[in-house]
């Protein structure tokens, strides 16, 4: 019998983060009190964050598989196959609350926790991406939280030695009081050298690997899955603490042990630390697991079992290595200067055993703590519709250019060079287009593959047509690796949503992951890799439904591809795709005419895959260099942003009369690329399209020093880079 | 030509330098922080771009006491080649090797970007290639690249004509918008007193490749393997 010294009260369970309900299931489901430090585990592996139980059932709709995916979500990263025997293993993941409370090392985390999950794989980081929302820029804390996130991503990515090559900023004040910080990273495997986290083998030594435990992070998966008051603040403590050097030592030791043969089985020690990795090693095995907790190197004394549970010190991973080469790995480790220490063993009784000077502290079944978790089906209900603004509808309260010249120098359309310029985008000599582009390319190794990466979302239409909206984040990734000429492989989603627990943010959820689904199948697209962040609201107030997806695509040649920047005078600049003027929900009703309304531009999966493909085929036959996607502001901010990278002006004459100008210029219809190429190859492009139904019109010519819109008064290049690259430097000095 | 680039923990950049010396037709050995001897027939040694020892207690400082440097410093009394680059240059200076030390960027951020260096001299072992007085296109990544020496050290620098590059546009005007870290005399990298010792904050070895943005890198790698045209 176990002893039990501190009685289970109500007020305890509550503190845990566990319902009465959950709490009663486990009861009956161990037949006895648990101790203190079984509530623990169980509080950490039944929260919304470990145990995913309010999304499970409506994740189940995702298509996870295409004869190129290795290893689909349930891993700690997805893994796909890119030919030669390589294989890309990539995930993005969300430390959204730490980042509000201290967002430095909450930032920094987050990257320090995707990059081990995707090297607990065996893979070596090439490169990151993030994904990041703040509040309003007025907000008084926003310039704050963007100063200290930013530093953050930087100042661990920087120093592990991981280019940052992408990213989207963007603000709301939906995310006032929940601000958003997703990070991707992506490695390179051989495909005969992944490793995963299931143990196997009776007997075999459990081994603790990298930084000491301390108290920091306590409960942090717990917090995760809560929502935030104001005295959220308080809850600093439970934020860790980053450190990207033993990180860096970490994935050295760990690449150089699996070479060995040594390893069995890795999982890091990420959300609720040695619990959820031991118990994931072992239930995915079948397998019980023995820990002897007077083995765990401890960074502070006095350290009880349940501290040493919940802890979640950084830069820590769990193995089960093969037996008879503990010494040779423990000189591995030791070479890097990181602990190691034996501090258990796989077992054949399916439990979950916890010993601390000479006690069991805990005595679980093993496979329930992670399978019988609760499962909700939670009551939703679907997003009211919103009425279709028609084009002429919306009057233009300024000229064309003088809205062109508003919204490229707004908070959203700006450049965040500010930002990338803070990573280090450069290091390890593959980045091929860095940031500011469609795609990020990095090459792979020395070629002649290459990756293209992006992450995107557009919250506004998610949350005015949930559906909709998660097809347009599926589509606008699968564009934007389509424009520098990749073809999408597959993609992993940050699913950042506001409480389960009211039908209207529920339903949210449900629509877009059905419309994320649709896309998914309708692309080729599958998802391999996730996260779930729930619980985004403060005193009520949900953020925008944000699924980011963060996409991956091939480069056979990486030195056939387009960027976004004009590259010559003459050229023809021809839009492919339909526009009809798509107002409703576009950053030009928002920002240029102060409304926030309407039905989001839908978005047509057949006419997407055929333009996309099209378009990709131009790029790598070579006839097409410069490409840009048409989404945020429409028209006219894809060619002010070529005209930008490649300080070329351009003259627009043909404009259909159909349509308020202001409407065709920034509408936001779906499946639009912008391309430029050589006059002599324009009619030959013309007439390809056509032969397959592509509609594809030539809009003007690239040239001189100035943007010149029809009937509008010419913006010259500089003014338009002087007003794109001075908003967010004012604003970060305090003179915006 | 053969080169040992030395790895700390905490190194990061040591594969990047390592391909620029392969691709100038240098022979490149990785050498341990914790061995004291460098590789027999060691030509040029390099300390390469990262956060050794995590860039705690000071960049470079810890570093600077490995082992390693006792032969580091040995190669470079007896008129060895060393090239150390970004984390590397702050090696140097902690380790004697150079004067003065690097400081935090005047903006107190992390900076990456495109950057024109003027070249000072043309006529050592590592810019023969290049002409005087050229501004070549590389790049920075540091947080603490702000150059700064005492005033007598300062114009012992000048005096005995040893910066070996200054940040400038792009037509090689050293101006103030171009000394982004805010180093004295927009000093971007330094010769020991014989020349044969080089500390540079850029980068060359990521810009040796037009793909991944230019190649006037490659000249500094080039002109080291050429200052050794008899050997392998």
């Amino acid at each position: 019998m176990i002893r039990n010294d501190v009685a289970i009260t109500p007020e305890l369970v509550k503190e845990h983060g566990l319902k009465a309900d959950e709490y009663d299931r486990f009861v009956k489901l161990i037949g006895r009190e648990p101790t203190l430090t079984e509530l623990g585990i169980v509080s950490a592996m039944w929260n919304e964050h470990c145990s995913y139980k309010s999304s499970r059932i409506h994740l189940r709709g995702l298509p996870t598989k295409a004869p190129w995916v290795i290893q689909g979500p349930g891993e700690n990263a997805g893994v796909i196959d890119i030919g030669d025997g390589l294989a890309c293993i990539f995930k993005m993941e969300s430390h959204n609350h730490p980042s509000f409370i201290e967002p430095y090392q909450g930032a920094a985390t987050g990257v320090g926790g995707i990059l081990r999950d995707v090297f607990t794989m065996g893979a070596r980081p090439i490169a990151a991406l993030n994904f990041l929302r703040f509040g309003e820029p007025d907000h008084p804390k926003t310039p704050h939280l963007v100063s200290g996130v930013v530093a953050g991503i930087g100042g661990y990515g920087n120093s592990f030695g991981v280019p940052t090559v992408g990213g989207s900023v963007g603000f709301d004040k939906r995310y006032n009081g929940n601000i958003l910080v997703n990070a991707m990273a992506v490695g390179l495997a051989r495909t005969d050298e992944i490793f995963y986290a299931k143990a196997t083998g009776v007997g075999n030594p459990i081994v603790y690997l990298g930084s000491k435990t301390g108290r920091d992070g306590i409960h942090g998966a717990t917090m995760a899955s809560a929502e935030f008051d104001d005295a959220s603040e308080e809850k600093r403590p439970t934020v860790q603490v980053g450190d990207p050097f033993a990180e860096k030592l970490l994935l050295e030791a760990c690449l150089e042990l699996m070479k060995s043969g040594a390893v069995i089985a890795i999982q890091d020690m990420g959300a609720a630390g040695l619990t959820s990795s031991a118990v994931e090693m072992g239930a995915k095995g079948n397998l019980g697991v023995e820990l002897d907790l007077d083995k765990v190197p401890c960074r502070e004394e006095g350290m009880t079992a349940y501290e040493m549970m919940l802890s979640e010190s950084q830069e820590r991973m769990l193995m089960v290595l093969k037996p008879g080469m503990e010494k040779q790995a423990e000189a591995i480790f030791h070479k890097w200067g990181l602990d190691f220490a034996v501090i258990g063993k796989t077992t054949d009784t399916l439990r979950f055993v916890i010993k601390h000077q000479g006690e069991v502290k805990a005595d679980l079944p093993i496979k329930e703590l992670g399978d019988e978790a609760p499962v909700y089906d939670r009551p939703w209900v679907e997003s009211p519709r919103q009425p279709v603004i028609a084009a002429d509808s919306v009057k233009a309260p300024v000229s064309e250019a003088e809205a062109l010249l508003k919204l490229v120098g707004s908070p959203d359309q700006c450049s965040k060079r500010w930002v990338w310029e803070q990573y280090d985008h450069l290091i390890l000599g593959n980045t091929v287009q860095v940031p500011g582009g469609d795609a990020a390319i990095v090459r792979v190794e020395d070629g002649p593959k290459g990756l293209a990466l992006t992450t995107d979302v557009t919250p506004r239409y998610c949350e005015a047509d949930p559906f909709e909206g998660g097809k347009q984040a599926v589509a606008e990734a699968w564009r934007n690796i389509t424009a520098v000429g990749g073809l999408p492989l597959a993609i992993t989603d940050n699913l950042n949503f506001a409480s389960p627990e009211r039908p209207e943010s529920m339903g949210q959820f449900v629509g877009c992951l059905k419309g994320i689904g649709e896309a998914c199948r309708a692309l080729d697209f599958p998802v391999v890799s996730g996260n779930v962040s729930l619980y985004n609201e403060t005193n009520g107030q949900g953020i925008l439904p944000t699924p980011a997806i963060g996409g991956v695509g091939l480069l056979d040649d990486v030195t056939v591809n387009a960027s976004i920047a004009f590259k010559d005078e003459g050229e023809a600049i021809i839009l492919i795709g339909a526009t009809s003027g798509w107002l409703g929900q576009s950053i030009y009703l928002r920002d240029v005419c102060g409304r926030e309304e309407g039905a989001p531009p839908p978005v047509d999966l057949a006419e997407e895959r055929r333009n996309g493909d099209f378009v990709r085929q131009l790029i790598r036959s070579g006839q097409v260099k410069t490409v840009h996607d048409c989404s945020d502001g429409g028209i006219a901010l894809a060619l002010a942003e070529m005209a930008m990278a490649g300080c070329v002006g351009a003259e627009i004459t043909a404009v259909p009369e159909t349509m308020p100008l202001h409407a065709f210029l920034f509408g936001e219809d779906q499946a639009r690329y912008l391309i430029a190429v050589d006059e002599d190859v324009a009619a030959d492009i013309l007439y390809a399209a056509g032969a397959v139904g592509i509609p594809a019109v030539t809009l003007g010519v690239t040239g001189g020093d100035s943007l010149i819109l029809p009937g509008q008064q010419a913006i010259s290049v500089k003014q338009l880079k002087n007003a794109h690259e001075a908003w967010l430097p004012e604003y970060m000095a305090g003179k915006a | 030509m053969k080169s040992a680039v030395i790895v700390f923990p905490g190194s990061n950049r040591e594969g990047d330098v390592v391909r620029a010396l392969k691709q100038a037709g240098s022979d490149v050995q990785k050498v341990w922080h914790a061995d004291h001897e460098l590789p027999k027939g060691t030509d040029l040694v390099v300390l390469p771009g990262g956060f050794s020892y995590g860039d705690y207690l000071r960049c470079g400082a810890i570093a600077g006491r490995a082992a390693v440097m006792d032969a580091v410093r040995a190669h470079a009394a007896r008129g060895g080649l060393v090239l150390g680059i970004c984390n590397g240059f702050q090696i140097l200076c902690e380790s004697g090797l150079l004067p003065g030390i690097l400081m935090r960027n005047a903006n107190l951020k992390f900076i990456c970007h495109r950057q024109f260096l003027k070249v000072e001299r043309n006529d050592t072992a590592f810019t023969k290639a290049y002409a005087q007085g050229q501004a070549i296109d590389v790049c920075v990544a540091h947080g603490e690249g702000n150059y700064t020496a005492d005033a007598e050290t300062l114009k012992r620098l000048e005096g005995e004509g040893l910066v070996a590059f200054r940040y400038c546009d792009a037509q090689g005007h050293v101006t103030a918008d171009a000394n982004r870290n805010g180093s004295m005399n927009s000093i971007a990298g330094i010769y020991s007193t014989k020349l044969n010792v080089l500390g540079m904050m850029p980068h060359p070895e990521n810009l040796i490749e037009d793909l991944v943005g230019g190649t006037d890198g490659r000249g500094l790698f080039e002109s080291l393997v050429s200052s050794f045209p008899h050997a392998a």
